[in-house]
C-alpha cells in the first residue's frame, strides 16, 4: 500500500460520506410538510455533508499535489454564515405565521420578529391584511 | 503607557491574528512575504475602522473557548447522525417538532451570538427569534418527546460553558 493508495481510499470514503448526508438533507427538504420542520434537515445536514466532501478535497490535493488550505476557510465561513441563514428563513416564517404561533417568552412582552409598532401592525400581518 | 499605546495601535490584537492567518490560507502557500503582509493587512484593517467598533468583550479566555469549539464540532458530528436517522426513519404522522423558550442568563451580544449559532448547528434544534429585550431565545426542535429535557440540556452543556468564557 503506498500513499497513493490510501490516499486515494480515504477521499473515495470521504466523497460517499458528503454525498450520503447531502442526500439525506435533500430528502429531509423534500418529505417533511412543514417549513420550519423543513428547514432542519438542509441547514445541519448541510454542514456534514459539505465538510466531508471539503475533506475529500483537502485529503485528494495533498496525496496528488501540493497542500490545498482553501478548504478550511470555506468550513469556517460556512460555520459562521449557516446559523445566520437559518435564523433569517425561520424569522420569515414566525413574521408571516406560516408555523405554529411560538409560546409566550416568560420574562418579556413577546419576541423580537412579532415586536412592531402599532402603526405597522396592518402591514406587517399578511393574513389579517388579505382579509380585512 | 505602554500598553496604551499597544491598543492604540492594535486595538483588536486577536482580529489582527484572525486576519493575518486568513490572508496567509487564502494565498494557499506559508512564505515570509505573506505573513508579513497579512500581518500588515491585520494592523491596517482593524486600526482604520476601530472608531466603528463596539468595546471589545472583556475577560474572553481563549483556552476553553477552543475546548468549547472542540466539543461543539463533536456534537454536530453526533448529532448530524441522529438527524439523518429521524430524516429517513421517522414518518411525517409521527413527527413531534416543537418550540422551546430558552431563559437566557449570557448578557452580552457576542455571547448570545455563539450560543444561537451553536444551537443551530447542533441539529435537531434552529436558534429562531429572540425575545424583545433580549431575555430568552426561542428555539425549534425537530423531534422530540421532552422539549424541556431539550432545554435543560442546552442550559448545562453550552449556556454555563459559554458563561465562563465570556465572564
Amino acid at each position: 500500500m503506498t500513499i497513493e493508495v490510501i490516499g486515494a481510499i480515504a477521499t473515495a470514503i470521504c466523497l460517499l460520506v458528503g454525498a450520503g448526508f447531502t442526500l439525506v438533507g435533500t430528502i429531509g427538504l423534500v418529505k417533511f410538510n412543514d417549513s420550519m420542520t423543513r428547514l432542519h434537515a438542509p441547514t445541519k445536514v448541510g454542514t456534514v455533508g459539505v465538510g466531508a466532501l471539503l475533506l475529500a478535497s483537502m485529503l485528494y490535493s495533498l496525496t496528488y499535489n501540493y497542500g490545498s488550505a482553501h478548504e478550511i476557510l470555506i468550513m469556517a465561513f460556512l460555520f459562521v454564515t449557516a446559523p445566520i441563514s437559518a435564523n433569517f428563513i425561520a424569522k420569515v416564517n414566525i413574521h408571516r405565521r406560516s408555523c405554529e404561533t411560538p409560546p409566550e417568552p416568560p420574562k418579556d412582552d413577546t419576541w423580537g420578529t412579532l415586536n412592531v409598532p402599532d402603526a405597522d401592525k396592518a402591514v406587517s400581518n399578511p393574513v389579517n391584511a388579505t382579509q380585512s | 503607557m505602554i500598553s496604551k499605546a499597544f491598543y492604540w495601535l492594535l486595538p483588536h490584537p486577536m482580529l489582527t491574528l484572525l486576519l493575518a492567518l486568513v490572508w496567509t490560507l487564502l494565498q494557499n502557500d506559508v512564505s515570509a512575504g505573506m505573513v508579513v503582509f497579512g500581518l500588515i493587512l491585520g494592523i491596517i484593517i482593524p486600526w482604520s475602522t476601530s472608531a466603528w467598533w463596539p468595546d471589545t468583550p472583556k475577560g474572553f479566555r481563549m483556552g476553553k473557548m477552543i475546548s468549547y469549539s472542540i466539543m461543539v464540532l463533536w456534537d454536530i458530528l453526533v448529532a448530524n447522525i441522529e438527524v439523518a436517522w429521524i430524516v429517513l426513519t421517522v414518518s411525517n404522522e409521527k413527527l413531534k417538532p416543537a418550540w422551546i423558550v430558552v431563559p437566557l442568563e449570557l448578557r452580552q451580544p457576542e455571547a448570545i451570538t455563539v450560543l444561537a449559532g451553536t444551537i443551530t448547528l447542533t441539529p435537531g434544534t434552529v436558534s429562531a427569534d429572540l425575545s424583545d429585550e433580549g431575555h430568552s431565545l426561542l428555539v425549534h426542535v425537530l423531534h422530540t418527546d421532552d422539549p424541556d429535557a431539550v432545554r435543560d440540556e442546552i442550559n448545562i452543556r453550552y449556556q454555563r460553558r459559554l458563561k465562563e468564557i465570556f465572564s
